[in-house]
């Protein structure tokens, strides 16, 4: 179907036809057009966020929440800078969102006109891929792919910048076409001999474990579901990265809780120890890795990732499958079952004998006494009392959001928000709009820390415009809880710029804005608090006060192997030598 | 082919598995990346380099194929194996670019490279600089009477050759097309 429109208007057609039903944006001077369009509509509603950044962060936690990609609609200039983060973001987590962006006449380009920035060159390295359209009559193919690159192979950011007399211009409008683009096919299927070489290792495998990684919640449900019949069938212990909790449940008998640096002593152990490590959807990341030439020095590891790139770029493989997980996953069970469903039954009991003995350290205890809430129990307090709800979980960055990972439970995908690769401090706040956006009768919680969450503390106006009844469940310390365990191991105890002055009054500002503040410092508070908040029916800021000096373990300080984790701070005496201090 | 580490079973049945992969020995590679003609191509590849870290030796690109709007560049680049591997994986997943070909594995290739050469001498200087134009097979494409431009084509190590003997003899300007190649034999 092909018909005359302006771009403008086509921007609004190709949106409809992709099935976007949400847009995070913010008006300016360069998407004027694009903006009376969707004035004159109702199928795609609007979100209007206080900040760029707060859109492509709202957009982001709306495609983790629904596995759809999310789409920005911004201004040039600074509306285009502004986005920069949030893309980067975005690009290192491997979310699919797409933003638009306006741009100044083509006339004008080049010319140091008002609010022009050159985009398209600020955000080549921080998309998977950008546009800038200068045909009206080429914006509709353009817009198309730009929803096929986002969410074809390993999902990512892109972004389409359309200059202003473009947007006014006529131009023939294209619908999508099935398939999408026909230069940009990754492939899906793996290798049926690579996989079938997996399969024999998994049958004679003494000490196997799946590593999975965000790659399986972006497979889609389909990847967690083959995944967890995988688990079940061949009994083989599972860890995840923190991108991947929830693929498979927490509440599974064969799950080892979250590894890497802040990951649990068992999964750690059980990394180092290995014979079979299958990397389901992982990257080898540094989080997780450690000292990369001690890092489970006795495995024979496969890497199931549908992006080249990632295999071996930082560990070399064995047995290296490119392809996408639900269909690896698929012929990994039909084979495995064509061959007769077969496992090492004597070796097995042994290994997971072994990993009871690790899981008996109890990594995660601790003790909450006296009249001071430690962080850890407000997070299991937060867990005690939400598990039963249709819950969806976003965070910060720092100590707050390492603790969610450990004493929080992820019974399902697509449940749990939060900067991986990138670390942005200010993405779980405007995250949860979106993630409330897209379950609008949802319990959406951000659990944050007072530092980062002032990042982006504007989107309490967006919250209270549309509604959406996000609650901010802040630990707060008072500090710069990560930085400060770092200056704490690293530095001498010298505290340099890690406290958080001057802090608001976290009641006062909820209610400048309309919303509910709670402020809770008693332990004995805190479960009437926590269940006022979820019962209050709007947003709702949660000032909880915590320990100001807890630090987050286990912890494997940075240049260490799996094996040399800190447990508690009776061990943390020169923990970091000179090597791990230059790492971040 | 012994010596080489094929793996069983790798996903791609490329002639990228067929190396060692272990080394820490650093080598030189020519790739050839035909892209998409479109704004901006040379600047991902160039930008992925930069942003990466990788080294960049020498780097042509002109569109050869007019009607379909392909471009071919050609890079020769260093790095350990495991680099270059790396490299050709993340051109391969730029969205422009059709197909990546290691010219330095997959066979053997021809390279050449152009260059023009402008030395200024009289005298002794000057036939003499003419005389080993001829013994390069260099042609003279300007001329005064006082200097000489030459252009000169071949593999990049002539070239550099050239360049040593021209320097003593009135050496003032080079400039260099960078490599192109291609690898030998039909298809």
């Amino acid at each position: 179907m092909t018909r005359q429109m302006t771009g403008a208007r086509m921007v609004v057609q190709a949106l409809k036809d992709q099935g976007v039903d949400v847009v995070f944006g913010y008006p300016g001077g360069a998407v004027l057009p694009i903006y009376d369009e969707i004035f004159q509509q109702n199928e795609i509603q609007h979100i209007l966020v206080r900040h760029e950044q707060g859109a492509v962060h709202a957009a982001e936690g709306y495609a983790r929440a629904t596995g759809k990609p999310g789409v920005v609609l911004v201004t040039s200039g600074p509306g285009a800078t502004n986005a920069v983060t949030g893309l980067t973001d975005a690009l290192m987590d491997s979310i699919p969102i797409i933003v638009l962006t306006g741009q100044v006449p083509t006339f004008m380009i080049g010319n140091d006109a008002f609010q022009e920035a050159d985009t398209v060159g600020i955000t080549r390295p921080c998309t998977k891929h950008n546009w800038l359209v200068k045909d009206t009559d080429k914006l509709s193919t353009v817009l198309h792919e730009a929803f096929h690159v986002a969410m074809t192979g390993r999902p990512g950011p892109v972004l389409v910048d359309i200059p202003k007399d473009v947007q006014f211009a006529s131009g023939i409008y294209t619908a999508p076409q099935k398939g999408g683009s026909r230069r940009y096919q990754p492939q899906i299927k793996g290798d049926l001999d690579a996989i079938t070489e997996l399969v024999a290792a998994l049958e004679t495998a003494k000490r196997p474990i799946f590593y999975t990684g965000g790659g399986v919640i972006n497979s889609g449900k389909a990847a967690s579901q083959l995944l967890c019949e995988l688990v079940e069938a061949t009994g083989f212990p599972v860890t995840s990265t923190l991108m991947g909790l929830g693929a498979y449940p927490a509440s599974g008998k064969s799950w080892l809780g979250m590894l890497g640096m802040h990951g649990l002593y068992e999964a750690n152990m059980a990394m180092h120890g290995c014979d079979l490590m299958i990397n389901i959807g992982a990257r080898f990341d540094d989080r997780i890795t450690g000292r990369v030439d001690a890092f489970s020095p006795h495995s024979t590891k496969a890497h199931i990732d549908i992006d080249p790139s990632s295999i071996n770029k930082v560990i070399r493989v064995d047995i290296p499958i490119v392809g996408d997980v639900a269909h690896v996953l698929e012929d990994m069970l039909k084979i495995w079952k064509s061959r007769g469903r077969k496992t090492n039954k004597e070796a097995l009991p042994k290994w997971w004998a072994q990993i009871e003995e690790w899981r008996k350290v109890d990594c995660l205890k601790f003790e909450q006494k006296g009249s001071i809430i430690k962080p850890q129990h407000a997070l299991k307090r937060l867990e005690e009392l939400t598990k039963g709800h249709d819950r969806y979980i976003c965070t910060e960055v720092g100590q707050h959001q390492m603790w969610a990972a450990q004493y929080l439970n992820f019974e399902g995908p697509n449940r749990w928000m939060t900067s991986g690769g990138l670390g942005t401090m200010g993405y779980g706040f405007p995250a949860s709009i979106g993630v409330q956006m897209a379950h609008p009768d949802a319990l959406v919680i951000n659990v944050a820390g007072e530092a980062s969450w002032l990042m982006n503390m504007q989107e309490m106006g967006t919250a209270m415009q549309f509604n959406l009844p996000v609650k901010q469940f802040i630990l707060n310390n008072e500090r710069l809880g990560m930085v400060r365990q770092w200056q704490e191991l690293l530095h001498g105890e010298r505290y340099s710029q890690s406290w958080s002055e001057s802090l608001p009054d976290f009641v006062k500002l909820a209610e400048a804005f309309g919303a509910k503040g709670i402020l809770c410092s008693d332990p004995d508070d805190l479960d009437d608090a926590i269940m006022e908040m979820i019962n209050y029916d709007g947003p709702v800021i949660f000032d909880c006060l915590v320990a100001k000096h807890e630090n987050c373990f286990p912890m494997i300080p940075s240049g260490k192997a799996h094996n040399e984790m800190l447990l508690g701070d009776a061990s943390t005496k020169n923990a970091i030598g000179a090597k791990g201090a230059v790492m971040v | 082919m012994s010596a080489l580490q094929i793996k069983k079973g790798a996903t791609s049945h490329s002639a990228y598995n067929l190396r060692s992969t272990f080394s820490d020995v650093e080598e030189r590679h020519t790739l050839a990346v035909v892209v998409d003609n479109e704004a901006g191509v040379l600047a991902r590849v160039i930008g992925l380099f930069s942003g990466r870290g990788y080294n960049i030796e020498s780097l042509t690109v002109a569109e050869i194929d007019h009607t379909g709007h392909l471009s071919r560049i050609t890079i020769v680049t260093t790095g350990t194996p495991q680099v270059i591997e790396q490299i050709k994986a993340q051109l391969g997943r730029i969205v422009p670019v059709h197909r990546v070909n290691d010219l330095t594995v997959e066979g053997p290739s021809v390279e050449r490279e152009l260059a023009l050469f402008k030395v200024e001498g009289t005298g002794d200087k000057r036939v003499e600089a003419l005389r080993l134009a001829d013994i390069f097979r260099a042609n003279v494409v300007d001329s005064t009477l006082t200097s000489f431009v030459f252009e000169i084509t071949g593999a990049p190590e002539k070239i550099d050759a050239f360049a040593e003997l021209m320097r003593p003899l009135g050496l003032l300007e080079v400039a260099r097309t960078g490599v192109a190649a291609l690898s030998r034999g039909g298809l």
